[in-house]
């Protein structure tokens, strides 16, 4: 049955499937040892704060409003908080110590109701020097926040250095202080 | 005392792969070629060692011990039985011993029957498939040991991941596993054949229906597994192109041409290095899956199976296994004499096309597969979807189909045209009136037109074969082709008139509130609240008529899981001859009123039954081959017997 005609060999081309094989698996090294940075960055950052002006989300404490920002003086952070948000109650005591380090604390409460706010602060403490109430989420989508809580570095002349996502927790207070320090 | 038992007889099972190994390897030489006798019987105590391993594994999650690592993080006292069960292949060191012992049984059962190859290719087959199980042992034992204790035994189990909760899950991975190691069984007679120079008809034969039984198993695994995505993540499509669903594609894509070249080594002595080559290809495709579902390298829906570490580990094996085999290919294929010649026209040259069409669809899916993998290796992210893999799987596809109709009633090594013309003008034209009858009644987008013109053809086609021949005498592998390739069409229609008909409608409903979607009229009735087993869930009652006639009632459900928590929709289905009602229920908005959504899928359930009519077709081939096998054993027993007592 076999016809046993000589043809030349196959040549190079048994090699391909090798070839192809030692391509797939570089490709697959590079992607499981390298990889890609998959840390959200904002492009807010080195940007100014947008302009926003929010009333107060409690009695005893002023509104907020983008000029304060640009007063000069030493960098503050911005947290944008809720009263609703779980992840804010297990940040509370990191921002209290914070405060208590000196660090002026703004607050962007979101979506909330003054009467919630105030259990909240009583509840977990009022580490802030002012809040404001954004009720639309506004001022939180114009500085590229997307999720509670979220805290911002922001240095004397109003513009963003740095960008925490998720609560603040005890290990993170260092890496704040520092990216303070910096904004100075 | 069991969870002990039981890794003690999975260690004495791997230095019985070591002694296979080595005994097989070394028998090659002249000098200690005695040893070969040892090989068989070692393979077949190997799997039933292997298999009380897996027993003892499967009695631990059925009695929920607590002790054991494995069981307290995947199971959990209250899971109905049927889960329990399925929990111990749930997760990954079970799926691992699961793999290990389906593949060690597989070659214990080679050891114990294959009497038709040549015994040194048959040993060095064996040996090579000691060294594929070895790896896996090295990962159970050394990486991922299912029967590691906890210090103090947990009171209570964390429970399975609840998408896995579900009856056509539960036998999911186990039927792919099957696939995928069968798969190994092919792999390891190619390995066998290129180390001893062996490629031909024999080879083939005892190939075939380990390439058979694992392709029907594929096509059993990829069908539930796309109507299980399609009821349970109630999205309401069938096939989202998701790197894990290409990752069990293209081991069955290579299968099939693996079928197909085999077949015609089998018969003609032709195809030779395609066929070794096909042989460890599809192999490969079956560990690229496995790897890169478990490495979690690309994000998908099945990212609970994602380990960097083990990642690496299946890297490793895969690095050996077919870098291993791609280069005793390379090495060995210039050697491999070529087989029967064979003209343009003829089953050979249409069975070279459709496996070119086959790997090119298989080239397809997997760079769009790895493409996100590349860009991002330069710095992008990007994802590759249907827009992608529709149209340029299309390219390969139809030109691939339109042959398929014609291959079957094509002449061996050389046909005339001539011959065939009545075979091949009945489907065109059935195809151009469809075409036509289609464009003009409903015009839909291009791919979807072409497969409605498409499938009725290929239907027409496929059971041409039996034109003129005896139907009683008939065997029953073409009989399994005729209904396979009937499968595909059926197949192919349920997705082209899916593409083209499907009527989607979403809506904010109040109790009593109707909606029209497509033919039905469906009223949300009622929502209130079920419980089930382990789960408690708000179900709605919502009515459907089909075109005002007497309404049928379902019910969706928004399932919520306990341990481990976690949500579920569980669409509701209706299912009609000429298709498919899917009911979805969403969240409760502000103002009270519900979220509802639904679908009108128009011949739907064919994908399925197409699917379906696939396997069953690879069946009877099996059962064709294994029959006609066995009938031959008898006889040469028989013939042996006689020998023997006419010798005394």
């Amino acid at each position: 049955m076999s016809d046993p005609a000589p043809k030349k060999g196959p040549g190079l081309a048994v090699w391909l499937p090798l070839g192809l094989f030692a391509g797939f698996l570089a490709l697959v090294v590079v992607g499981l040892y390298w990889p890609a940075d998959r840390e959200v960055s904002s492009a807010f950052i080195g940007k100014p704060l947008p302009a926003f002006d929010l009333p107060p989300a409690s009695d005893d404490r002023p509104g907020l409003a983008t000029a304060q920002f640009k007063e000069g003086g030493k960098p503050r952070l911005l947290n944008v908080f809720a009263s609703w948000c779980f992840p804010c109650k297990v940040e509370a005591p990191q921002l209290a110590a914070l405060a208590e380090q000196g660090v002026e604390i703004d607050g962007v409460a979101i979506r909330d109701r003054k009467e919630d706010v105030a259990g909240f602060l009583k509840q977990y403490g009022n580490p802030f020097k002012r809040i404001g109430k954004d009720d639309l989420s506004q001022v939180q989508l114009a500085i590229g926040s997307s999720g509670v809580p979220e805290t911002f570095v922001i240095d004397g002349k109003g513009i963003i250095r740095y960008q925490h996502i998720g609560d603040i927790r005890q290990e993170d207070i260092p890496l704040i202080l520092r990216k303070l320090a910096e904004a100075q | 005392m069991i969870a002990e038992l039981g890794l003690a007889v999975l260690w004495m099972a791997a230095a019985l792969a070591v002694l296979q190994l080595v005994a097989g390897a070394l028998s090659l030489r002249p000098a200690t070629a005695h040893l070969a006798g040892v090989v068989r019987p070692v393979a077949i105590l190997q799997g039933v060692l292997v298999a009380c391993a897996f027993a003892a594994l499967i009695w631990l999650f059925l009695s929920t011990d607590l002790s054991v690592k494995l069981v307290a993080e995947n199971s959990h006292s209250a899971k109905p039985f049927i889960f329990k069960l399925a929990g111990t292949w749930g997760n990954h060191e079970g799926s691992m011993l699961m793999w290990v012992t389906i593949m060690s049984l597989a070659g214990g059962f080679v050891a114990l029957i294959e009497k038709r190859l040549p015994e040194n290719t048959l040993i060095a087959t064996l040996a090579g498939q000691a060294f594929v199980s070895l790896g896996f042992y090295a990962f159970l034992l050394l990486a991922s040991n299912p029967f590691t204790r906890l210090p103090e035994p947990a009171p209570e189990g964390a429970g399975l991941n609840p998408l896995l909760q579900d009856i056509g899950l539960a036998f999911h991975p186990p039927t792919l596993y099957v696939g995928y190691v069968g798969l190994s069984i092919a792999f390891s007679f190619a390995v066998g054949a290129l180390v001893t120079r062996d490629v031909g008809p024999a080879f083939a034969r005892a190939m075939r229906p380990w390439v058979l039984g694992a392709w029907i198993f594929l096509t059993l695994g990829i069908t539930a597994g796309s109507y299980w995505a399609y009821y349970t993540l109630g999205w309401g499509g069938w096939w989202f192109w998701d790197p894990v669903e290409n990752a069990s594609l293209m081991p069955w894509l290579a299968a099939t041409a693996l079928l197909h070249s085999c077949s015609v080594l089998a018969a003609r002595n032709a195809l030779r290095t395609w066929t070794v080559m096909l042989g460890v290809v599809a192999f490969s495709m079956s560990m690229v899956g496995t790897f890169l579902v478990r490495s979690g390298i690309l994000t998908s829906v099945h990212a609970f199976a994602v380990d960097p570490t083990r990642g690496s580990f299946i890297l490793a094996l895969l690095a050996i296994y077919i870098g291993g085999a791609l280069l005793l290919f390379g090495l060995r294929a210039s050697t491999v004499t070529e087989g029967a010649r064979f003209a343009v026209l003829s089953r050979e040259s249409s069975l070279v096309f459709n496996n070119v069409m086959l790997c090119g669809i298989l080239g397809i899916v997997l760079v769009g597969t790895l493409y996100p993998l590349l860009t991002e290796a330069m710095g992008v992210k990007v994802s590759v979807g249907p827009p992608y893999f529709n149209p340029v799987s299309a390219v390969f596809a139809i030109p691939m189909m339109m042959v398929m109709a014609v291959s079957p009633v094509l002449r061996w090594r050389e046909d005339k045209g001539g011959r065939i013309t009545w075979q091949v003008a009945v489907p065109a034209l059935v195809s151009a009136v469809a075409l036509l009858a289609v464009e003009f009644i409903f015009a839909p987008n291009l791919l979807p037109a072409l497969g409605l013109a498409l499938a009725p053809g290929l239907a027409v086609a496929s059971v041409q074969p039996l034109v003129g021949r005896n139907l009683r005498r008939t065997p029953l592998p073409i009989y399994g082709m005729v209904i396979g390739h009937l499968g595909i069409a059926v197949a192919l229609f349920g997705m082209a008139s899916e593409g083209a008909f499907s009527t989607e409608r979403l809506a904010a409903m109040n109790p009593g509130d109707s909606q029209q979607v497509g033919p039905f009229k469906v009223t949300l009735q009622d929502i209130g609240p079920v419980a089930g087993p382990n789960w408690t869930a708000l179900e709605a009652t919502v009515s459907a008529s089909y075109a005002g006639a007497e309404p049928t009632v379902l019910h969706p459900q928004a399932r919520t899981f306990a341990n481990p928590p976690g949500n579920r929709t569980e669409s509701a289905l209706l299912t009609r001859w000429n298709g498919q009602l899917y009911a979805v229920l969403g969240e409760e908005g502000d103002d009270g009123r519900w979220q509802m959504r639904f679908w009108w899928k128009p011949f739907v359930p064919m994908i399925w039954y197409g699917g379906a009519l696939v396997a069953l077709g690879g069946l009877l081939a099996l059962l064709g081959r294994v029959a006609r096998d066995v009938k031959r054993l008898v006889a040469v027993d028989k013939i042996a017997y006689r020998r023997e007592r006419q010798g005394r």
